[in-house]
């Protein structure tokens, strides 16, 4: 019982510090050909995730592992009901991933320009998928005694975009944010506006997402069940505010760390709100997927168990290291002298 | 065609082409690490030269394997649904200790090495990419455990409508899964030495560089005799293994049809599995297949005969792929000692035709490689857990053939694109040869008279 709630905190965890850490290799790469205007600054984008990326997305494969092992039925059953969609997630990823490393390695304009339509589109499709995804699984799958009953076009209803939107719009100002931060003079002014402009829409968008989700999906029963997890999404909305008045300060850095927060506690929102539900049926509840009746045994969970308290605190404090190895921004003398570079 | 034929083709298919990368990635990034640490340690500049240039073709690559490894993973809950639950509890656990405990020491320290240059010591920086190759082989490991458990299931009960695991010991000491590692990381280690021996032949024929390939050739060409010694000897065990836990696999890859004690090894043979027999046995080697199967000349070797025809894998292929990926260990084997040999002696340059062979032999390994796979995975049918679960029954009831139609075209369409342009950028930056430019390297106080 106790190990299942730790494997479905563990998994909300992954989920959100993945869409923390690669929310924002997305939103930059939303914004490539848009705050950039010349190739030494797309450069400057490209370096300002360059160290990090790879390593942000495996959090997306340890999350994806970790539903293997800890969820075995939900990971069957999510990933074959959820087959087109993640089929474009697949795709865009494996653009994205070697978008980066291919796009500096032929001089040509129309070689990087190409790897550039690239970067922006396969940034840009992940976040709205996974947002998409979210939704509707927040909202339920329409699945029972007879199996999946959803397509793809279903998959597009009005809340589901809406929660596609919201996150294309988080990443988008999560990513700014962090341009604003890796990056000196007048791109980091101009990330900085980016993040202020688009801060007005995601918070009007982000009300809606939490009006319609009282309507949309069973989310709220658990808050109002046990009030003190109203705390979470009260600590989303403050990350939100505090975005824009660190912002409005000209901290950047605090404005990021914010946005961090906005980011982690969206996550957050929806997972406290599924429990004990890992994917709710929205045909009958007794075809919900919970971490009770798609779990995986009680030995393979307390071996899951030991190996992630002994590795991942060994994976953040290496991951910590480099962040601070890389805190510096990147200027566009830098990327131009480093043969190394992207 | 019908899910169950379009997600095999698909899972061949990919899983194939992802294997075009790894190997590389597994022995480039050992050989790249032992370079830099030569650098570090002697301050000989060539080295630091060698690491950045193997290296910079080993990122080409690696960026390749990262992203074809996401679809891996996704597909088993994709396409192979039933199997992922059927068997999650115990197959789950290794993919998910691979990504915490491989996949993220590899992809943190990849961003070190390529953007650290200038930031942490030398020392560091070296350290940061034998992280990576260690990170790399660890995947590897986990993998082939989770492998190595659908060929020989261990440490398993059936319970609940499920295989779930008992013990997790078992899971990672099965012999099969440790030998199926070994065998494969060092073959691996033979198709990067290979790749280093052939890219170095073909600058050397050239007389490009020639210190500077001489020495890549020589290291590389120590690196691949020793890996092949060691694939031949875990292929040895391995073959032993496959004799005892996979019969049918083992009747297969030697095309033995009947029962018998001291089964000898036809040089020549053809098999004609429409008549279960074979239709031509020529220069036997007496009590052969019988030594390799169980190390005892007059070993009984059960034949397909034995097994009903729908448990038994297909003969042909099965067959042709090991015998292939034989003969082409045992030439390697042999050229990479006269590599060891010749690049020792002086004027490796001059050996022209010896280059030229070096050169055409880059793709053997690779081709190995995959037939390897070949009789992994195609021996193993009809199996998908070899006794436990069938092919046909592990494929994802909720999809629908267009879905496995539109993702097979979109992966042949994507990977043949990704793979022409990788050949395109690595064949680009193995002829432009080594960057003599240190600039971005060694700060300007530290270079010495380059």
């Amino acid at each position: 019982m106790e190990l299942q709630i730790t494997w479905f905190v563990l998994w909300g965890v992954l989920w959100a510090v993945y869409f923390m850490l690669d929310g924002f290799v997305l939103g930059t790469g939303i914004l490539h050909n848009v705050i950039a205007k010349t190739d030494g600054e797309k450069r400057v984008l490209i370096n300002a995730v360059g160290p990090v990326w790879d390593g942000n997305e495996v959090w997306l494969l340890t999350a994806g592992g970790a539903t293997f092992a800890a969820f075995p039925t939900t990971y069957a059953l999510m990933f074959s009901y959820l087959y087109t969609a993640l089929l474009l997630l697949l795709f865009s990823l494996i653009v994205r991933g070697v978008a980066f490393e291919f796009r500096g390695k032929v001089e040509s304009a129309t070689w990087k320009k190409t790897w550039d339509v690239a970067i922006q589109v396969s940034s840009f499709l992940p976040a709205l998928l996974f947002g998409v995804a979210f939704g509707n699984i927040f909202a339920g799958l329409p699945m029972d005694a007879n199996g999946y009953h959803g397509s793809l076009i279903g998959l597009l209803n009005p809340y589901g975009l809406l929660t596609g939107v919201l996150f294309v719009l988080l990443f988008t100002v999560h990513g700014a944010l962090y341009l604003s931060v890796k990056s000196v003079g007048e791109l980091s002014a101009r990330a900085k506006g980016v993040a202020d402009k688009v801060w007005p829409v995601l918070l009007v968008v982000a009300v809606a997402f939490l009006a319609y989700t009282k309507f949309a999906t069973k989310l709220y029963d658990n808050y109002l069940a046990q009030p003190v997890l109203f705390i979470v999404p009260l600590l989303a909305v403050a990350g939100l505010v505090g975005t824009r008045l660190f912002s409005a300060k000209g901290a950047t850095l605090a404005a990021f760390a914010a946005s961090c927060v906005t980011v982690l506690m969206v996550a957050a929102t929806g997972v406290a709100g599924l429990f004990p539900n890992l994917i709710p049926s929205s045909l009958d509840p007794a075809y919900s997927l919970t971490i009770f009746n798609s779990s995986s045994s009680p030995y393979t969970l307390k071996i899951m168990t030991a190996v992630a308290l002994i590795f991942v605190p060994i994976v953040i404090a290496y991951k910590i290291w480099v962040y601070r190895i890389f805190r510096a921004p990147v200027t566009e003398a830098e990327v131009l002298n480093d043969t190394h570079a992207y | 065609m019908d899910v169950l034929t379009l997600s095999r083709l698909q899972f061949a298919a990919t899983t194939m082409f992802h294997f075009i990368f790894v190997p590389l990635t597994l022995g480039l990034s050992v050989l790249t690490a032992y370079m830099e640490t030569r650098y570090v340690r002697t301050g000989d500049e060539t080295y630091l030269k060698m690491a950045k240039f193997w290296g910079k073709l080993f990122l080409i690559n690696f960026a390749l394997g990262v992203v074809t490894g996401i679809t891996q993973e996704f597909q088993f809950g994709m396409n192979w649904a039933e199997y992922s639950r059927y068997v999650g509890d115990i197959f789950g656990a290794p993919l998910a200790i691979e990504a915490t405990v491989a996949f993220f020491l590899e992809s943190v320290f990849i961003g070190v090495w390529i953007f650290g240059w200038n930031k942490v010591s030398k020392a560091t920086h070296a350290v940061a990419i034998w992280l990576v190759a260690i990170g790399t082989n660890l995947s590897a490991l986990w993998i082939l455990l989770a492998n190595g458990w659908m060929q020989k299931p261990v440490g398993y009960v059936l319970r609940n409508g499920r295989a779930e695991m008992v013990d997790f010991l078992a899971v990672v000491t099965n012999p099969y899964g440790i030998i199926k590692f070994v065998h494969t990381l060092t073959s691996g280690y033979m198709v990067a030495a290979f790749f280093v021996m052939g890219i170095s032949a073909w600058h050397l024929l050239r007389k490009n560089r020639i210190d500077f390939f001489v020495r890549s050739f020589r290291m590389a060409a120590t690196f691949g005799f020793v890996a092949a010694i060691l694939v031949f000897l875990s292929g040895d065990f391995h073959a032993v293994e496959i004799a005892k836990t996979q019969p049918t696999k083992f009747a297969a890859m030697e095309s033995v049809w009947e029962t018998q004690k001291g089964v000898g090894m036809n040089l020549i043979l053809l098999p004609d599995p429409q008549n279960e027999c074979n239709a031509v046995e020529r220069l036997c080697i007496p009590n052969m297949v019988s030594m390799l199967a169980f190390h005892t000349p007059d070993a009984e070797i059960k034949g397909l005969k034995d097994f009903p025809k729908e448990l038994r894998p297909p003969v042909q292929p099965t067959f042709w792929s090991f015998r292939l990926m034989v003969g082409l260990g045992t030439f390697m084997t042999l050229a990479a000692l006269a590599g060891v040999i010749l690049s020792r002696m002086k004027n490796l340059e001059n050996r022209t035709l010896f280059l030229r062979v070096m050169l055409l032999a880059l793709p053997l390994p690779y081709i190995a490689a995959q037939l390897g796979w070949i009789v992994a995975e195609l021996g193993r049918q009809p199996w998908i857990v070899y006794g436990v679960l069938k092919t046909a029954d592990g494929v994802s009831k909720a999809v629908t053939t267009p879905q496995v139609v539109g993702s097979l075209v979109g992966f042949t369409l994507i990977y043949s694109l990704l793979g022409a342009i990788d050949i395109y950028l690595l064949a680009k930056y193995a002829r432009k040869g080594p960057d003599d430019d240190l600039s971005g390297i060694i700060k300007p106080a530290t270079v010495k008279g380059a």
